[in-house]
C-alpha cells in the first residue's frame, strides 16, 4: 500500500487548451508549444521558470521538441505516462517529490486530420500503423478480425447486457446528456443541440451491440496543464485547485478493452482497487464528491464506473442513468458537465480541464459550490484517478 | 462457412513467438491444445511465460475436446469497424470451452443474426490461406 504523502502536495495552477477542431491546419508541435505557452500565460509562470514536462505516451511531440519550440534551456524532470491521470501522476510526485518546482504535462493529438483520419473512421489505425505497440494483440485478436476498440467494448458489453439486462435504452442516457452538456459549452463542437432516445436507437450499429453514438468521435486538440505546489501557487495568477489524490489501479488478467480471459469480465475491478486508494490517500468517499469525469470514450464503461468508483451500488447503475436526471447538472451526482469525450471528441485532458473550471467556478455548465472533483481515466484496463479540490 | 474474406487483403497472421508456437503448430495440424502448468496442472489461456498460480516455467501442450458455449461475441456490422479483409458483417466470438479457458476465434456455420449466449458450439479448422489455417466454432453436432 502506498504512503499518503502525495494527498493535498500539488495544485492545478494553469490550464491552456487550443480550440478543438476536425481540421486544425496546424502541426502538432505548433498546437503543443501553443498549449504550453497559453497554459503558462493562465498560470502566470515565465516559460523560463518551466523545468520539468510529462506528455501523454502515443500522443504528440516530446519535450525535445517543445522545449525547442519555446526555447526552453533546462529540464529538471521529463517523463511520458498513459492516459491523463496517468501522467499527471508522473507531474504530482515530481513536484510533491522536489524534482522539479513547475512542472507541465501536456496532451497533443490530432486524431481527427493527422495520419489515422485516412485509414479508418475510428481508432484501428494505430493497431496497423505501429506493429511495435501491443503486439501480444496480433496473435490472438487480429486474425479473427477483431480490430479497433468499438469491437473490443463491444464484446464486454454483450456479456454486459447479458448479466444485467442493461437495455440500450437505458444506455442511451449516457450520449443523450453528453450531447445536452456538450450543447451548452462552447468548446464542444460534435453537438449544437441535444439528441433525444429515438436518435440514438437509430444511431447505426457499429460492431453490434456498440453503436455509433456510444463512441467519442476523432478530434484534433492540445491541451497543457501546469502543476505546481500549495506554497508556490499562493504568488501565481489563479486561485489553485489541490490534488487531494492520485492513485491507479491494476487487476489479475487485466488487459486494455479486452480482459476477456478473467471470471468476471464486466466489472472494472482495476477501477475499483484505482478508487480505494484515491479515496484512502484523500481521506474521502464517494459521497463527497460533487462532479464525477468519467472515461466516457466508450459509453457502456459510464454506468460501470458508477458502480465500480461507489457512486451506486452493485447493479444499480442501469437505472441510475435512465433517463438522465441523476447525472445532469443539478442532479444527485452531475457527470461530465462539460460533454465528456462523446461531446468534445476523444480526448482525456478534457476531463482534468473540467474539473479545474467546475472547482474554479467557471465551467460553461457550472455545478453549484463544487468544491471536489473526481477524475477517473483507464476504464477497461489499468486505471488511474484524480480528486481535485478547492483550497 | 459464413466469412467471406477479400483475396485481395491478406489475413493478418497471428504473431507467433515461443511462447503461444505450441498453440498454433496444433491449430495448424487441426488440433486444439491447451496450455497447461506441469507442477500445478493449471491450464492457461492466452499461453504465457509461466504458471500465473505457482510460476512454475514448466509448460506442456494438453489436448482440448474443443467443446463449450459462446460466453460473448461482436457482430461488426460496419466494416470500417472491423478487418477490411473480411467482409463485413461477421461474428468475433470468445468460448468457454469445458476445460474452463476462454478462446477467441469465429464462428464456422452460424450467421451474425443467429449467435446467442449459450449456444453450444465445438472446435473447426478453417484452412483459409495454404499458410494460414484459423480456428473456429461451429453448432455442436452439426
Ligand atoms: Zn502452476
Amino acid at each position: 500500500m502506498a504512503i499518503d504523502s502525495i494527498k493535498d502536495k500539488a495544485a492545478i495552477v494553469g490550464i491552456g487548451v487550443v480550440d478543438f477542431s476536425t481540421d486544425i491546419g496546424r502541426t502538432e508541435w505548433y498546437t503543443a508549444c501553443q498549449a504550453i505557452k497559453l497554459a503558462a500565460e493562465e498560470a502566470g509562470v515565465n516559460i523560463d521558470d518551466i523545468d520539468g514536462m510529462v506528455k501523454s505516451v502515443d500522443d504528440g511531440p516530446d519535450p525535445t521538441y517543445t522545449g525547442k519550440g519555446l526555447g526552453i534551456d533546462n529540464l529538471l524532470y521529463h517523463s511520458e505516462n498513459h492516459w491523463g491521470t496517468s501522467a499527471m501522476m508522473n507531474a504530482v510526485h515530481a513536484v510533491a517529490g522536489g524534482l522539479c518546482n513547475y512542472c507541465v504535462y501536456y496532451q497533443t493529438a490530432h486524431r481527427a486530420s493527422g495520419p489515422e483520419k485516412c485509414i479508418s473512421d475510428f481508432l484501428v489505425a494505430r493497431e496497423f500503423r505501429d506493429d511495435s505497440l501491443d503486439m501480444v494483440r496480433y496473435d490472438y485478436f487480429s486474425p479473427f478480425g477483431l480490430i479497433g476498440e468499438p469491437g473490443y467494448v463491444a464484446m464486454m458489453y454483450r456479456r454486459y447486457m447479458h448479466e444485467t439486462g442493461i437495455k440500450p435504452e437505458q444506455l442511451g442516457w449516457v450520449p443523450i446528456v453528453a450531447s445536452e452538456n456538450a450543447a451548452r459549452n462552447t468548446n464542444a463542437i460534435f453537438f449544437d443541440k441535444s439528441i433525444t432516445i429515438d436518435d440514438y436507437m437509430q444511431s447505426k450499429l457499429i460492431a453490434d451491440p456498440i453503436r455509433e453514438l456510444d463512441c467519442a468521435p476523432k478530434v484534433d486538440g492540445s491541451i497543457a496543464i501546469v502543476i505546481t505546489t500549495p506554497e508556490r501557487a499562493k504568488a501565481l495568477k489563479q486561485e489553485p485547485v489541490i490534488i487531494n489524490s492520485v492513485a491507479s489501479g491494476y487487476a489479475l488478467e487485466g488487459q486494455n478493452y479486452t480482459s476477456y480471459t478473467r471470471d468476471v469480465i464486466t466489472d472494472l475491478p482495476e477501477m475499483e482497487n484505482m478508487a480505494k486508494e484515491l479515496y484512502r490517500v484523500g481521506g474521502m468517499g464517494p459521497k463527497d464528491i460533487k462532479v464525477a469525469m468519467l472515461d466516457d470514450t466508450f459509453a457502456p464503461y459510464v454506468p460501470m464506473q458508477l458502480e465500480a468508483l461507489g457512486f451506486c451500488g452493485k447493479g444499480e447503475a442501469p437505472a441510475f442513468i435512465e433517463g438522465g436526471d441523476k447525472i445532469r447538472v443539478g442532479g444527485q451526482l452531475p457527470v461530465n458537465p462539460d460533454g465528456g469525450e462523446i461531446g468534445q471528441g476523444r480526448f482525456i485532458t478534457t476531463r482534468i480541464v473540467e474539473a479545474v473550471r467546475q472547482i474554479r467556478g467557471t465551467s460553461t455548465n457550472q455545478v453549484a459550490n463544487t468544491d471536489t472533483v473526481l477524475v477517473a481515466s483507464g476504464a477497461g484496463g489499468p486505471a488511474d484517478g484524480m480528486i481535485c479540490r478547492k483550497e | 462457412m459464413v466469412m467471406e474474406y477479400n483475396p485481395k487483403i491478406p489475413t493478418l497472421r497471428p504473431y507467433i513467438d515461443p511462447d503461444n508456437q505450441g498453440f498454433w503448430d496444433g491449430v495448424r495440424e487441426h488440433r486444439l491444445v491447451i496450455q497447461k502448468c506441469k507442477d500445478c496442472g493449471l491450464v492457461i489461456h492466452r499461453p504465457r511465460p509461466m504458471c500465473p498460480r505457482c510460476l512454475s516455467t514448466e509448460r506442456e501442450w494438453t489436448p482440448s475436446m474443443g467443446k463449450g458455449v459462446i460466453y460473448a461475441y461482436v457482430n461488426v456490422i460496419y466494416q470500417n469497424a472491423g478487418y477490411p479483409g473480411i467482409k463485413a458483417p461477421y461474428s468475433v466470438v470468445v468460448v468457454e470451452i469445458t476445460e474452463g479457458v476462454r478462446i477467441l476465434a469465429n464462428l464456422y456455420d452460424i450467421e451474425p443474426e443467429g449467435v446467442r449466449i449459450g449456444t453450444p458450439v465445438e472446435i473447426c479448422f478453417d484452412d483459409i490461406a495454404d499458410d494460414l489455417t484459423l480456428p473456429k466454432f461451429k453448432r455442436l453436432n452439426s
